[in-house]
């Protein structure tokens, strides 16, 4: 079969520019796909190892101080297997040139060892060494936010005493992947460090001598984490425990599952949707492809070839294209892959990379393509060896002739002869029209799902802040604090206006859903906090009940009038139940709110709040922020501004950067189809056009009649095409909603102008190519040939 | 059925062979009945006004389409009620077909529009002798964009003649070619039919092919108006037009 190989070589690399087109499409849905998932499975991998390698804690508790001989019977419970007993506390840093209030989380380290659980990863410099006092290991995150070294110097008040500490060393846990200060959506790694120091210097300094206020432990392979928060807890009872949480609820491992959650979503959804449009395309272009080469197949069937030596020679031509595919597809997403991972490594501050290639993104990958590419080609092969040879090797039938619709309404004389020619063109053969309209359309579609999030990110935040949170400057105490505060707060120079506010830690729960968040008490007239209801109006908060958001309503499955457990996991830690009021709308979080007063009602604590909301003359900000360092209790500020960039620069890392890369995939996918579309349009019409030019007609009019059809096209499906994009958007919104931010659907015109634009730019650089080649038409060839 | 004329043995036997195209709501009868058997070794020159039905009865007897109605019996098997394989074997092994309008593939060279054929015959010429044999022996290379009308024909019928196949189908061979080259490639098909007792089958609007045939059928309007046998047959050579 030697001349067949030749044949399809030869044959192959006469329509390079269309192979490529169409390898390029197979590669836009490999790539995303193989990036996608090797992206995530890396990840996966790189947090597991880490906290194999790191010792990652099952259970995490906190209390207020017991003696370390209580270590034994901790120890002692069934399906306990390593037990770490810590001195775990705040302090307000002082950071030389940096005049934002800053919190320190100290943990305590074994003196001069490394922790047994929750061990430290040291980038640079040593553990505090034993018996030196004021040395720190800090996170390296906050380290590279203030540019510290090992050698600098901060100070810290700790337990109401300044001291000077060193940093003798940049660290990572795993316990403090990504930690958000409650209430945030995204760390502020500046205003917020951990500081790893030696154990007997902790003690000290909190009056814990022999004691410790912190505990984390592991399990044994069948220990059960129930059971054992179950007894843990009840050791701990007696002295201040607050509730032991098992890993899926410690706050950093909550939020880097919620991100990868997030990006699993997306690693799924994105690629899913990819990989079948370019599936859809494929087996468009390929059934065009092989429908072109119908009076080939009936010579060689003429000759004495089967249907099966025929269709195996089709076959591998497009084994060939997809080949070629697969493997730029494969490439470019194991490319693009690595460098998303390293991205999320350096968002996450992983201390290394497990760089994992997908296997199985590269099975499904490869057995989609095949499937869409040997359905495409067998539908059409199977179409075509159902025709006599005879038939096969004649020309088409001519279509039957009908006057178009235009000429039946008798609008021709408003077109010329070419547009006519054009419409009738479209008029006749309206499924190979609509399929190259699906195509684009499709193409036009996906772009959306690429860009779309910018502007929706855009939008969420211009509600967030700009309608819910409308404060300039959060101030949260310590702990909760008389109203008394709130004046002294009010009254400071440059605040135009004060408000309060209580968040109280809870536990949700309805039937058998539970919740663990925070109820936010503040005042129903408070102007510098909003709630909205569906349709984004200001309601007023009601006097008393929950007000829900939509996540935790739907989560909880609870509605206006219904009851909903609450238990407070702070001061009495109450359970009460507590009807629903009303259920408002929120694209970040699962929060609920109550009445201010209704809340200090229901928690018996008088008229306590735990922070202030301030409106402030810009002008005097920073002088604000720096006196507000002096004010006792004050455990941070946050800036509603840097509350903002966080979000953007963890949105542009995150998002951001996975939509660009799929909007560049969406774009070359879009590309091949156009190109496709046109160079099948000109092979196919190639005899037409160059008897046209023998009849007379002009180089321009025929690349009028050929061009023009592929324009008319495109426009006519470049609407359906943004119907498609909102579609597949509201897929995809739907499947990444979380509790910590959902994304809304909507799509900002510049979404829609991309697409567009993308969609028209392919078409006039494939018309461009086109044009070219039928400038170097070449009459006598086309016509004494039959293709 | 009626008995052999003579005792020479029959290789194509069609009898009542109908055929129409459907068109929406128009039918066109391309054939309307047609009885003919070709015997084994003999020239047969099929001619007829345009339209006729010559070729759709070519084309049935090659196994390149089916008939609406009727059967073809050759080598005692009903080629109507054949499956796919069968007929693809029919077409690899025993006719080789010479068509209207060439067919050549236009990706290959003129020895591989042969070597095609030979590659998957069972006992072959080479191509290179075959394309000798049309005067092509110096175009071997040549693709049929670079090869005029006449010599497009002749690769065609290269790559007809090249497996030896038992019956040579011929769809107007000359027509696009001059006097000269056309008697080359009768030259051609008669000798293919002298030395290796090929059955040949050609249409041609050229009356006087007739002349070097051993029977010669008219059509008329989708079925055969006569047979004529002409009582000397004459050498290519003593023809001309
Ligand atoms: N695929 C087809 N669809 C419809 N009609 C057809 C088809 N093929 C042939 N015909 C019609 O069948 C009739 C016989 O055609 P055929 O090709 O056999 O004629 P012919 O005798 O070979 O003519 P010519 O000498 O011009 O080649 C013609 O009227 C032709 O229009
Ligand atoms: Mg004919």
């Amino acid at each position: 079969m030697s001349i067949l190989y030749r044949k399809l070589a030869r044959e192959l690399w006469h329509m390079r520019g269309q192979v490529l087109a169409i390898a390029v499409v197979i590669a836009g849905g490999m790539a995303t796909l193989v990036m996608s998932l090797t992206t995530l499975d890396t990840l996966v991998d790189t947090r597991d190892t880490y906290y194999r390698d790191y010792r990652f804690a099952d259970v995490f508790a906190t209390l207020k101080r017991a003696p370390e001989s209580l270590r034994e019977p901790v120890e002692a419970i069934p399906g306990v297997q390593q037990v770490e007993t810590r001195v775990v506390s705040h302090a307000n840093l002082d950071i030389p040139d940096f005049p934002d209030p800053a919190v320190g989380i100290l943990i305590s380290l074994p003196d001069g060892r490394n922790a047994e659980l929750n061990r430290l990863f040291l980038r640079t410099g040593r553990l505090p060494e034993p018996g030196r006092a004021g040395e720190a290991v800090v996170n390296e995150a906050f380290a590279e936010e203030h540019g510290f070294r090992p050698g600098d110097r901060i100070g810290a008040v700790i337990n109401g005493r300044r001291q000077e500490l060193e940093i003798v060393g940049i660290g990572l846990s795993p316990e403090y992947i990504y930690h958000v200060a409650p209430g945030d959506l995204f760390p502020d790694f500046a205003r917020m460090g951990m500081l790893w120091m030696n154990r007997t210097q902790l003690e000290a300094a909190f009056d814990m001598d022999g004691a410790f206020n912190d505990v984390v432990l592991t399990l044994t392979r069948d220990g059960r984490s129930a059971d054992v928060i179950q007894r843990l807890d009840a050791l701990l009872a007696p002295f201040g425990g607050q509730g032991a949480l098992d890993r899926s609820d410690q706050l950093s491992h909550r939020y880097l599952e919620l991100e990868l959650d997030q990006l699993r979503t997306m690693a799924t959804v994105f690629p899913a949707i990819f990989l079948a449009v370019a599936a859809f395309l494929l087996n468009v272009v390929l059934t065009r492809l092989i429908h072109s080469q119908r009076e080939q197949m009936g010579i060689l069937k003429a000759f004495g070839y089967s249907h099966v030596d025929v269709g195996l020679h089709y076959a591998q031509m497009v084994m060939v294209i997809v080949a070629i595919g697969l493997v730029i597809g494969t490439g470019m997403g194991l490319w693009l892959g690595q460098m998303l991972s390293e991205l999320y490594r350096d968002f996450f501050r992983f201390p290394y990379l497990e760089w994992r290639i997908s296997t199985r993104s590269l099975a499904i990958g490869t057995l989609v393509t095949l499937a869409a590419a040997a359905g495409g080609t067998f539908a059409a092969l199977w179409r075509a060896a159902r025709i006599p040879p005879a038939e096969a090797m004649r020309p088409e039938p001519a279509p039957v002739f009908r006057p178009t619709l235009v000429e039946r309404l008798g609008l021709q004389r408003l077109f010329d002869q070419p547009t006519r020619m054009i419409l009738r063109n479209i008029e006749r053969r309206p499924v190979k029209a609509l399929l190259s309209a699906t195509g684009i359309a499709f193409a036009c579609g996906i772009m959306a799902i690429g860009t779309f999030q910018q502007g929706a990110v855009g939008y969420l935040i211009q509600v967030q802040y700009g309608q819910v949170q409308r404060d300039d400057l959060t101030v949260t105490f310590t702990e909760p604090t008389s109203r008394r505060a709130l004046h002294e707060l009010a009254a400071m120079h440059g605040v135009d206006h004060a408000e309060p506010f209580r968040d109280a830690g809870v536990r949700l729960s309805r039937g058998t859903a539970a919740y663990r968040t925070g109820i936010h008490g503040f005042e129903p007239e408070s102007r510098l906090r909003r709630i909205l209801d569906d349709e984004l109006q200001v309601v007023t908060l009601p006097r008393e009940g929950l007000v829900l958001n939509d996540f935790l309503s739907e989560y909880l499955d609870a509605r206006a009038g219904d009851t909903v457990w609450v238990e407070f996991l702070e001061g009495r830690r109450e359970r009460v139940a507590v009807p629903v009021a009303g259920v408002v709308r929120e694209f970040t979080g699962a929060s609920a709110y109550m009445n201010l007063d209704a809340l200090n009602r229901l928690m018996r604590e008088g008229t306590a709040i735990s922070g202030v909301w301030l409106a402030v003359d810009a002008d005097f900000r920073d002088a604000i922020v720096r006196d507000l360092k002096e004010v006792p209790r004050v455990a941070g500020v946050t800036d509603r501004l840097t509350a903002i960039q966080n979000f953007w620069d963890s949105m542009a890392n995150i998002v951001l950067t996975f939509a660009f890369f799929s909007t560049v995939l969406a774009g070359s996918i879009a590309f091949g189809v156009v190109y496709n579309s046109a160079r099948i349009a000109l092979t196919e019409r190639a005899r037409e056009l160059a008897s046209l030019r023998v009849l007379g007609l002009t180089r321009g009019e025929i690349r009028y009649i050929l061009l023009g059809e592929l324009f008319l096209i495109t426009l006519v499906a470049i609407p359906p095409g943004f119907l498609i994009g909102l579609g597949l958007v509201y897929l995809l919104v739907g499947t990444l909603d979380s509790d910590l931010y959902r994304v809304p659907l909507f799509l900002t015109p510049d979404v829609y102008a991309i697409a567009a634009s993308t969609i028209l730019v392919a078409t006039a650089l494939s018309a461009a190519v086109v044009a070219r080649r039928l400038n170097r038409l070449d009459l006598v060839e086309v016509l004494k040939t039959r293709e | 059925m009626e008995a052999p004329e003579t005792d020479r043995k029959v290789v194509f036997r069609a009898r009542g062979l109908t055929k129409v195209y459907r068109m929406g709501e128009v039918e066109v009868h391309a054939l309307r009945g047609v009885d003919l058997d070709l015997f084994e070794g003999e020239f047969v020159v099929l001619l007829g006004p345009s339209g006729s039905g010559k070729s759709t009865l070519l084309n049935i007897l090659g196994g390149l389409d089916a008939p609406t109605g009727g059967e073809v019996i050759c080598q005692g098997r009903n080629l109507v009620q054949a499956g796919d394989r069968e007929l693809t074997a029919f077409r690899r092994h025993f006719v080789g077909f010479v068509f209207q309008f060439y067919n050549l593939i236009p990706s290959l060279t003129a020895r591989e529009n042969v070597a095609i054929v030979t590659e998957i015959a069972r006992d072959p010429m080479p191509p290179e002798e075959a394309l000798a044999l049309v005067g092509l022996a110096e175009r071997v290379d040549h693709f049929p964009a670079q090869l005029s009308g006449g010599e497009q024909q002749r690769v065609a019928i290269a790559r007809a003649v090249a497996k030896r196949p038992a019956v040579l189908l011929c769809d107007e061979p000359t027509g696009a070619l001059d006097s000269k080259t056309g008697i080359v490639v009768l030259e051609v098909l008669e000798r293919i039919n002298r030395e290796l007792g090929t059955t040949t089958a050609v249409i041609t609007h050229n009356a006087t092919i007739a002349d070097m045939a051993d029977r010669v059928v008219h059509f008329l309007d989708g079925h055969i108006d006569r047979i004529d046998t002409p009582a000397v047959r004459k050498s290519p050579r003593e023809l001309s037009w």
